[in-house]
């Protein structure tokens, strides 16, 4: 299997005030070709963070302090800002979280559009404005015509999330990069947006690396999964293993979280207690206070618990299993 | 984006009318006799009633300001009690010369002061940034008349690189280059520094902003991030300075036509001022704040220009 992207030991720190909290802490794992890789977590635990540093688009307080960052089998971290921006749109493409800002107000839909294919298409105006049309019915837009001229304030979250998608797309990533995508649409949309998902990953041959905190979600489009706690990686297998057989607490615990229709309960069930915030300092298995089990274990207190393969590709990090 | 500039228009004239009945109830109540004045200072008490009735001073408030806008209407700005010449056509004798310095100083002070403000803004916690800010502070600091003095010792008496004052061709010539330079120097320095100040925040706060980001994840170069995506944006502010500055500008041109013996309205109002002619003054302050209304006017057709949420709205 070809891996497209390969993040190994990243560990990423937001300044504030002046001091360094380490947000993702030693972060590793990989997206094949024609792979949907989720990163799940709750709010806060360092998803958008590990796409940024992916991106190498990092807020200004943000920096990468170790790993490696492979994407195609170059280190991404190893770059310079300029070299880093050859990468950018063409190799990986980014949808982001907030469909509402994050296209520029005052270009038109077709100027933002084609401006990325000819970039990167190497293609004059008028046959950009032929991609530009054609992506935009891919992902499933009426009068495709119209929208080109139209702008961002004209058009709904949910036309813009798809256009956010035609535009990322339109570039032929090898990697895409989608956080959160649906989050923002109601829930037909964003079954549209799945299923599209997965039709242009089999379509174009590419790797997706999918953020989102929907278990449901998950369900749909994932191949494999990586939960996310407070920026450290607690659980990673195939959608099958992390569903039939989660071993972390956490995910244990996230999985009641979902909603489950089938069986008529509505009940979400949160984790109980609170998310820790990355300046607060925690001893041990960072999930300790809020782990069912941690009162059985002393090691849990004093010391983190490492990565274990427990099947083949299903790895925890939790001093129970063993 | 007709219904906007229809709203704009119908504000304006609102705007214009309350602003005549403010200029004008002002100088009705100001202590002073425009029609003493105008009689001269050997008249009788006589021919001063004389006067006043000729004036029409003796009828009841209403009557004289609606007389007063009836004239506006027709474009009669009345008659300078001293020169006994239409106000009108000693206005428009000096305008050029203060549109000229006003513009210029505008010019001057945006070709200076966006760009830096960019340049502070990209190179933000630098050496570069620092120095700027720290120079565009004494830029805001430094008054309007002493840099103008300044600079007349220095480039015109001392070095003689440009001429010491006046004014008699557009800055787009050669000669009315070298005639406004300083002047539009002085004037300009400090609106510059206040656009470089603005253009440097709010080209930070876009440069935050989610497309931006969005912008830089296409691949970009950052040139036309900067250029493109984030400066169109960044000039929103910008602009709302511009029509705000330019009121500025020309309270500033009466100091500067002074200085640099420019014969333009500023330096009219003074003189207006100084020798108590009534209706100079009155006719004077309305044009004055006629153009500035007119800038802002413009200001908000370049908002249409830019911004389409406006333009649609
Ligand atoms: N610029 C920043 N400066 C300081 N802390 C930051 C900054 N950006 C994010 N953080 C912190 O980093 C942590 C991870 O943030 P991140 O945005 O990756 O969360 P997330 O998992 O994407 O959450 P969500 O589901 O809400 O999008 C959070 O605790 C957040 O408060
Ligand atoms: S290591 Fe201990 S505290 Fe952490 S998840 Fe496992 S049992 Fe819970
Ligand atoms: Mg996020």
């Amino acid at each position: 299997m070809e891996k497209v992207l390969d993040i190994q030991n990243l560990c990423a720190t937001f300044s504030i005030q002046k001091k360094d909290y380490e947000v993702l802490h030693d972060i590793s794992f990989s997206v094949n070709r024609n792979e949907t890789v989720c990163v799940v977590g709750e709010s806060g635990c360092g998803k958008s963070v590990t796409t940024l540093c992916v991106m190498q688009l990092l807020p200004g307080n943000g920096k990468i302090k170790s790993g490696s960052i492979y994407l195609n089998g170059t280190d991404l971290t190893k770059l310079s800002k300029k070299e880093v921006r050859k990468f950018r749109g063409k190799k990986m493409g980014m949808i982001f979280q907030e469909p509402m800002t994050a296209l520029n107000p005052l270009l038109t839909i077709g100027y933002q559009l084609r401006e990325n294919i000819m970039n990167h298409r190497g293609v004059n105006k008028s046959e950009a404005n032929k991609l530009a049309l054609e992506y935009l019915e891919k992902v499933g837009i009426a009068n495709p015509d119209k929208r080109l001229k139209q702008y961002p304030f004209q058009l709904s979250g949910g036309l813009r999330q798809r256009i956010l998608i035609a535009m990322v797309l339109s570039a032929q990533p090898d990697l895409l990069i989608a956080d959160e995508p649906t989050t923002a649409l109601d829930v037909t949309i964003q079954k549209q947006v799945l299923s599209l998902l997965n039709d242009l990953k089999k379509e174009m041959n590419a790797a997706i690396l999918f953020i989102t905190h929907d278990l449901g979600v998950v369900a749909e489009i994932a191949d494999r999964v990586v939960v996310l706690y407070a920026g450290r990686k607690v659980e990673e297998g195939t959608t099958k293993q992390i569903f039939k057989n989660p071993l972390h607490p956490y995910t244990i615990g996230l999985m009641k979280a979902v909603p489950n229709v089938d069986l008529d309960e509505f009940v979400i069930q949160p984790i109980p207690g609170t998310f820790p915030n990355i300046t607060e300092k925690i001893e041990g298995c960072r999930f300790n206070p809020r782990c069912p089990h941690a009162n059985t274990c002393k090691k849990c207190f004093e010391e983190a618990p490492q990565m274990l393969e427990v099947e083949p590709g299903h790895y925890v990090a939790c001093h129970l299993s063993k | 984006m007709k219904r906007y500039i229809v709203k704009r228009l119908g504000m304006i004239v609102i705007l214009l009318l309350g602003l005549t009945f403010i200029v004008f109830s002002s100088l009705y109540f100001a202590p002073g006799d425009p029609a003493e004045i105008a009689a001269g200072v050997s008249a009788t008490a006589e021919e001063v009633e004389q006067m006043r009735v000729y004036l029409g001073l003796d009828q009841p408030f209403f009557v004289q300001y609606g007389n007063y806008l009836a004239g506006l209407l027709h474009g009669d700005l009345g008659t300078s009690l001293i020169t006994r010449q239409p106000i009108l056509d000693e206005l428009l004798v000096r305008l050029p010369n203060t549109l000229n310095l006003a513009v210029a100083s505008m010019i001057l002070a945006c070709l200076v002061g966006i760009p830096l403000g960019i340049v502070a803004a990209i190179k933000k916690d630098t050496w570069i940034d620092n120095l700027l800010t720290t120079v565009s502070l004494f830029g805001i600091s430094i008054p309007n008349f002493w840099l103008g003095s300044i600079l007349i010792i220095v480039f015109c008496v001392q070095l003689k690189i440009f001429p010491t004052g006046g004014m008699s061709e557009p800055f787009w010539t050669a000669k009315g280059f070298m005639q406004v330079f300083l002047p539009s120097l002085s004037l300009g320095l400090q609106v510059a520094a206040s656009f470089m100040r603005i253009g440097r925040s709010s080209m930070l706060d876009v440069l935050q902003s989610d497309y931006i980001r969005t912008a830089r994840s296409k691949g970009l170069k950052e040139r036309i991030v900067i250029l493109i995506h984030a400066l169109k944006n960044a000039m929103i502010p910008i602009l709302t300075q511009m029509g705000t500055s330019f009121g500025g500008l020309l309270g500033g041109a009466m100091v500067t036509e002074q200085v640099f013996a420019i014969n333009g309205i500023g330096s009219y109002l003074i003189n207006a001022i100084n020798q108590r002619n009534y209706y100079a003054v009155q006719s004077t302050v309305l044009v004055i704040a006629f153009m500035f209304v007119i800038v802002n006017l413009i200001v908000d057709l370049l908002y249409c220009v830019i911004d389409p949420r406006i333009r649609y709205d």
